[in-house]
Formats: C-alpha cells, sequence, structure tokens
C-alpha cells in the first residue's frame, strides 16, 4: 500500500512515499494532491476512488508532495517548480500511463499524461484566500494585518500562512499560475453530485463521490 | 427567496456540509462565525471566496469584519446590497 519513490531534493536523492495499489497492471493513474489544506479535505474521498478502481482492474498512486503529509523535505524550500519536477519524477518511477490532478494539483500535475484535471484551481485563487484566512485570523486576535503589504512581505521573505511556511518562490509562483491543460479532461465537482470537499469545514468521506469519480474514470480507460 | 439568498445558502450547505433542510431553517438571525464551531478562520475564507466566484463579486478586505460574519441575515443583506450595484 505504501510505496517509495525517489525524488531529487536541495541536497541530492531523498525517498518520498505514495499511498498505492499496485499490482503490476496496464493502467497506471498518478494521482496528484489538491494543495495545502484541501489535500487533507479530499484525501479520504480520493483513497475510497482508489480503492474502488483497484477493483475495477486498475492501478493507482498517491504521491506526497515533497514537504506535504510523511515527506520529510522542507515546506518552505518547495515552490510550484519543485512539486512539478517532483510529480514528473514519481509519474516516471511509477510508469503512470494516466493522470488525475485535483484542484490546486493541476498547476504541478505532468501535462504530458492523458488524463483528468477534477475542479481545477487558479494559483491566484489559492492564494487569496489563504491570506483572507490570515487577515480574518488576525482580526479575530485583535490586531490588522493588510493583504497587499503581506503578499509583497510573502514575496520578499516568505510568508507564514494556514500555519503552512510558504518560502518566496512558492508565494512568486503561486501569484501567477494557472492550470495548464493540454487535452485532459476537464471534471466538474456535479457531474461527481454533492458539495466540493474542499469547501468543507470540517472533512468528511463521500462514498457516492468516490462511486462517481471511479466510475468516470474506469469508464473512460474503456472506452 | 432571491438568487443571492439560494446561492448563499448552497454554499452555506457546501461549506458546512449540512441537509437542505438545515440549511434552509437559517433566517436572519442565525449564528454564524462564533456559533458554528465549525466555521473557522479558514473556513470563512473558502465561504468569501466561493461567494465571489458564484456572485461574481469582490469583497475587500476591509470589509470583512465581524459584523458581517455575525449573523445570516447580516451577511446576506450585505451580498444583496452588493450584488445590485
Amino acid at each position: 500500500m505504501i510505496a517509495a519513490w525517489p525524488c531529487s531534493g536541495p541536497s541530492g536523492l531523498c525517498e518520498e512515499y505514495a499511498l498505492a495499489f499496485d499490482q503490476g497492471r496496464g493502467r497506471r493513474v498518478l494521482i496528484v494532491p489538491a494543495l495545502f489544506d484541501e489535500a487533507n479535505r479530499m484525501r479520504g474521498m480520493l483513497v475510497d476512488t482508489m480503492r474502488l478502481l483497484d477493483e475495477a482492474g486498475i492501478d493507482t498512486f498517491l504521491p506526497d508532495l515533497p514537504g506535504c503529509n510523511e515527506s520529510l523535505q522542507s515546506f518552505t524550500a518547495q515552490s510550484l517548480h519543485s512539486w512539478r519536477a517532483a510529480m514528473g519524477q514519481a509519474a516516471q518511477h511509477f510508469g503512470a500511463s494516466d493522470v488525475l490532478a485535483v484542484r490546486g494539483g493541476a498547476l504541478v500535475y505532468p501535462g504530458t499524461l492523458p488524463g483528468w484535471v477534477l475542479e481545477p484551481a487558479k494559483g491566484p485563487s489559492i492564494l487569496r484566500q489563504l491570506i483572507r484566512a490570515r487577515t480574518i485570523a488576525a482580526r479575530e486576535a485583535g490586531h490588522h494585518e493588510d493583504s497587499a503589504a503581506l503578499l509583497e512581505q510573502g514575496r520578499d521573505t516568505g510568508l507564514e500562512l494556514a500555519g503552512y511556511r510558504c518560502g518566496a518562490s512558492l508565494i512568486a509562483g503561486l501569484q501567477d499560475a494557472l492550470p495548464q491543460i493540454e487535452g485532459q479532461r476537464i471534471v466538474m465537482q456535479a457531474e461527481l453530485g454533492g458539495g466540493g470537499l474542499w469547501l468543507r469545514a470540517e472533512p468528511a468521506a463521500a462514498p457516492e463521490q468516490s462511486a462517481a469519480l471511479a466510475r468516470l474514470i474506469a469508464a473512460d480507460l474503456d472506452a | 427567496m432571491t438568487s443571492t439568498d439560494s446561492t448563499l445558502r448552497a454554499i452555506l450547505q457546501d461549506v458546512l456540509g449540512l441537509s437542505a433542510e438545515r440549511v434552509a431553517a437559517f433566517d436572519a438571525s442565525t449564528g454564524l462565525f462564533g456559533d458554528l464551531p465549525e466555521l473557522d478562520s479558514m473556513a470563512v475564507a473558502g465561504l468569501l471566496t466561493e461567494i465571489e466566484d458564484r456572485l461574481d463579486i469582490v469583497i475587500e478586505d476591509d470589509e470583512v469584519d465581524g459584523e458581517l460574519l455575525e449573523t445570516y441575515g447580516n451577511l446576506l443583506a450585505f451580498l444583496e446590497a452588493k450584488v445590485v450595484a
């Protein structure tokens, strides 16, 4: 279930982990997770989807982005570029035939693979929401923080957002990054039914959404 | 019910993971930030960003104060004024 893959870090190759359902089958889907907190909110749903795809005869791999989850790399050292390179290495290591990018994962997935992009998120929207969470928390604590000043500070020296110590290059990268979709199928939430789990204040499973996503992927791969 | 009202209820349903019936029962005095423990600063930021997307408006930093998010009625009145403007 847990597989390791080699990833280049700042001081040479290191090992990263992925959740894997691997029986050496022909269809091998790399799942590039959403960024920041959204990854946690959607993980349960995605793992259920992986289980269903396994039953349908499809291998799946859900790697950690460097600096996230089980990764030992520094989060602060990461950028969209390093995540993109890492996902490319994971795709190569696992021999991925297809890719599913989720939300902000669409900013860092290997676009050369065919596949699906679930509700792609724009970098500026992700950044705006993180900065907004920080200004709201500050106001609640009784002091004022200005978004524009925070953004400037972030681009200059990095910034702590929602508990993540973001480096300056990650902030600068998010500010302009748009999903690059090259022929992959865009899957909108309405196709899965229910509300988007990345919006959910408390993480929850959504078996009917997992089933819809697995059906959609399996049907496309059969076609 | 105005379309802004139904959009706001639909977004709250998604953010809070509540049933349509629960959210339909919200009235002007229903408490939001401070009364709903799951609505922390991160969730409020997500809520406001989703509102901006679905209503095609921009909510400025200085418009977000404690009063705005205190009750359902306050948030709805603010958004209805915004959508008309």
